[in-house]
């Protein structure tokens, strides 16, 4: 192989992709109508910031009711309908779109092409997420959001129980979303498999794009799950069906084994590309290739072939008999193998590097302690009879949001602060990073680490008030008092992305010395993302570049 | 009525668990702290001076990676070794024809229990004589609810359709304070459960006292005045009363609310004055649960209230 820079290899059928990205129009029309993958990855990421402020106000309403026991700031009705919206906008409407909206914009930079496959149906995927959103927060003004909680419940979500028409907008709303999910998940495969550059095997992929591989095809396997059930629900309710309906011979429990058929691998969904993100931000700053790279990778295949047979350990309260506890607790402990493996060989990329703690950085070694806090706690779950004392406790609570904030959300803010660089050609400030990831590493703990005892005394979840038990209302003030503080965090968060898109300094074309391809191409990258693509003959070829007395394929990688 | 339901104080059935998590925490704490050290450790050892020296390429080695996945496939085996000790000791098994001790009816938002034997019917507090292992056959009237008393054991869900079982026992006197741990709809908060464990005799005293009906009321007097209210508001469509026409089933069983410590469902303690204002406007004290505002004037309130009360 020679070291001459060539162009990126374009497939046979990229005529169209060529054609669209020159065409781009300027002003609010170019937005609207953009096929860029680099523009549409941004409106799903503007996307998810407006729902995270939605989702962050209802968290917040929700821990100025419980601030004090017996209080009246929220009723009933409008509590639930809250906790309902949050869990349902952090899951479809933050968690997946950031990163779907992450995989968007750097998958094709990542691998060297020009777009996404399908970059028509890419605008089509982001468009229905966009509305699919607006209809289920209309809900709100038509008559009332859903109250059946994120997870739907049924018979609760049926007609007798919730006679609004919430829990409709709520099925016909992720029914949309879902839509868009697969598609994006069809586009993002496709991309992967035939747009890689020559050379760029599957085995020199950077981890992220592998990560974001993996979750596609849980993502092809598991919404379709979701949405047949949620047409079921559906004919229950607005065709008089009887699929869950237990008075007239449905089973409660069918809508319990459908709806964790697609949630469990769906935390997988959301978790894997934070994996990825963090699998890119630990080499660069500790000035290290990624350690054990072969096992990261394969490890997260494990982690998703096991994410489909571990659904039932969301109920092993229902009562489903001691054999199917035993067999659903094996997989769920055997899940903490791989994502040990995965701790181990980040902390391992660290040891003996040379650690620059940006606050990427500093986002990626918080993500390191606080996903294995939730990792861990996961495994009292699996080991079934705790299970059977604290779940639907605040201790559960507890443990979802180590694995889906202090993994998932920090894995983003550690991607945002090291990406927002080469999508907007400048620098966030790290002076105001400093105290974002500070005061949120302060008030995520006061929140939630004070949850796992409260669910231990006894504090059941969903409930939008409590007796005054010795030591609730002492516990529950200072998970609000956190939650106050993760809402300052994020404010300077924003704060810091306006500031730095305007004055920021500018970034060049890699600031922070980083491997992969993307950090060779102009920040932003042109429309059609590279003039010159350097030769691809390791997993980092931009150290190849940069070393050309020790480039990495000498090593065999 | 306000005692705490930690998990740290237990009983026979819970013991077992709080063992297991005793166990696995102190497991789960030493991974903790292994890795949080570990990191603490490589962040301040190998923190960038500034200068710039690129540092030695390490790609990997299988020895560690093996290391590191064999270690925790043996610390699985023995976490899940305790787990299905604490299974058997906390969820002991029955026979297929075993015959339930105890019905306990999940309802939105209120508790039914009723006692198999004896014929007992009792609402939201559960009376247990003290080291009596009770069968237990749970049950739901409409949504899915879940039985859940910290300090007596594993909580098991009330599912519609699908009765569950599980064994109810208590080895020492006390209040155990429960809750409804699946969410059921608006009052989900208020689905509260007492389990009051007494001994023997005093637990038969209490039985014997439940199957007894209530006794006429001098005419004229305003519990009379109230009785004839609840007739009039066609309360017992919902609310039976024994030794009365009255034998509604949508609503607790009323006929010795009287010597009930809290009233819907752990809302308030059961007071003449709390009674009243429950009366006067219950959407107001539990909104949107299933017992109207019957527009009672201040009288009628006052009526009701005295009737009540007589049922003791």
């Amino acid at each position: 192989m020679s070291d001459v820079p060539y162009m990126p290899q374009m497939p046979a059928t990229s005529d169209h992709v060529g054609a669209t990205v020159e065409h781009e129009k300027a002003g609010l029309l170019g937005w609207v109508a953009t096929v860029d993958h680099k523009r549409i990855g941004i409106l799903y990421l503007l996307t998810s910031l407006v729902f995270f402020g939605a989702g962050g106000i209802e968290a917040l309403l929700m821990r100025i009711q419980l601030a004090r026991p017996n209080n009246s700031f929220l009723s009933p009705g409008a509590y639930n309908q809250i906790f309902t919206m949050h869990g349902t906008t952090m899951i479809f409407l933050v968690a997946m779109p950031a990163l779907t909206g992450m995989a968007n914009y750097l998958v094709p930079l990542m691998i060297g092409a020009k777009d996404v496959a399908f970059p028509r149906l890419n605008a089509f995927s982001f468009w229905l997420l966009a509305f699919g959103g607006l209809f289920l927060y209309f809900s709100f003004i038509a008559g009332g959001a859903p109250a059946a909680g994120w997870f739907s419940y049924a018979p609760l979500s049926e007609q007798p129980y919730s006679s609004t028409t919430g829990v409709d907008y709520y099925a016909i709303g992720l029914f949309v979303l879902g839509m868009g999910s697969i598609a994006a998940a069809i586009n993002l495969i496709v991309t992967i498999a035939g747009f890689r550059a020559v050379g760029l095997t599957i085995r020199r992929l950077p981890l992220f794009v592998w990560m974001v591989m993996v979750t596609q095809v849980l993502i092809l396997l598991a919404l379709p799950a979701l949405n047949a059930s949620l047409s079921m629900l559906l004919i229950d309710r607005l065709m008089n069906g009887h699929f869950f309906v237990t008075d007239s011979g449905g089973s409660a429990l069918l809508w319990q084994h459908f709806f964790w058929a697609f949630g469990h691998p769906e935390v997988y969904i959301v978790v894997l590309p934070a994996f990825g993100m963090i699998s890119e931000v630990i080499p660069v700053f500790s000035r290290k290739v990624i350690y054990g790279y072969e096992f990261v990778a394969a490890s997260t295949v494990a982690i998703a072939v096991l994410s489909f047979l571990v659904w039932a350990h969301h109920m092993f309260a229902v009562g489903l008999g001691h054999s199917i506890d035993v067999v659903f607790a094996v997989g769920s402990m055997l899940i903490a193998v791989p994502t040990g493996v995965k701790i181990f060989n980040w902390i391992a990329t660290m040891w003996g590097g040379s650690i620059r703690f940006t606050t990427s950085m500093l986002f990626a070694t918080g993500f390191l302690v606080m996903f294995t806090i939730g990792g861990l706690s996961g495994i009292s779950f699996a080991a079934f009879p705790i299970d059977w004392q604290v779940t639907d406790t605040y201790y559960l609570v507890a443990h979802l949001h180590y694995v889906l904030f202090g993994g998932t959300v920090f894995a983003i803010f550690a991607g945002v602060y090291y990406w927002f660089p080469k999508i907007s050609g400048r620098m966030l400030s790290e002076r105001l990073g400093k105290i974002h990831f500070w005061l949120m590493l302060v008030g995520f703990n006061m929140t939630f680490m004070v949850q796992h005892f409260m669910g231990l005394i006894g504090m059941p979840r969903r409930v939008f008030t409590y007796p005054d038990l010795p030591g609730w209302a002492a516990l529950n003030m200072t998970s609000t008092i956190g939650a106050v503080i993760m809402g300052i965090a994020v404010a300077i968060f924003l704060w810091n992305l306006i500031v730095s898109f305007v004055t920021g300094e500018p970034a060049g074309n890699n600031p922070w010395d980083a491997w992969t391809l993307e950090w060779s191409t102009t920040s932003p990258p042109p429309a059609h993302n590279f003039d010159l693509l350097p030769p691809i003959r390791s997993r980092r070829p931009l150290w190849d570049l940069a070393h050309p007395e020790d480039p990495d394929w000498k090593h065999g990688h | 009525m306000q005692t705490d339901p930690s998990l740290l104080r237990d009983s026979v059935l819970a013991q077992p668990i709080s063992h297991l998590f005793l166990l696995v925490g102190i497991v789960m704490a030493a991974i903790l702290l292994l890795v949080t050290v570990l990191v603490l450790y490589v962040s301040f050892r190998y923190r960038s001076d500034g200068v710039s020296v690129m540092p030695q390429q390490e790609f990997g080695r299988t020895s560690l990676e093996i290391l590191w996945t064999v270690g925790p496939v043996l610390i699985l085996v023995f976490i899940f070794a305790a787990t299905i000790h604490a299974m058997k000791e906390s969820d002991p098994g029955f026979a297929a024809n075993q015959q339930p001790d105890l019905v306990i009816v999940a309802h939105q938002w209120w508790w039914e229990a009723r006692y198999v034997k004896s014929g007992v019917i009792a609402a939201n507090e559960i009376h247990l004589p003290v080291g009596k292992r009770l069968f237990v056959r749970l049950e739901s009237a409409d949504v899915i609810h879940d039985w859940w008393v910290p300090q007596l054991g594993r909580k098991m869900d009330a599912v519609p359709g699908h009765p569950n079982f599980l064994w109810l026992e208590a080895d020492s006197p006390g209040f155990y304070s429960g809750t409804c741990a699946e969410y059921c709809g608006a009052e989900h908060a208020w689905m509260r459960i007492g389990v009051i464990a007494e001994g023997e005799p005093t637990f038969e005293h209490w039985a014997q006292h439940q199957l007894e009906v209530p006794s006429q009321l001098p005419t004229g007097s305003d519990a009379a005045q109230g009785a004839q209210l609840f007739q009039q508001f066609t309360c017992g469509n919902c609310h039976t009363i024994g030794g009365t026409s009255f034998r509604g089933k949508i609503g607790p069983d009323l006929t010795h609310i009287g010597s009930r410590l809290t009233l819907a469902a752990g809302r308030f303690q059961n007071t003449p004055a709390n009674l009243a204002h429950w009366l006067t406007d219950p959407q107001a004290v539990k909104p949107d649960s299933h017992m109207p505002n019957f527009q009672l004037s201040d009288a009628q309130v006052r009526q009701l209230t005295a009737y009540l009360e007589t049922l003791q």
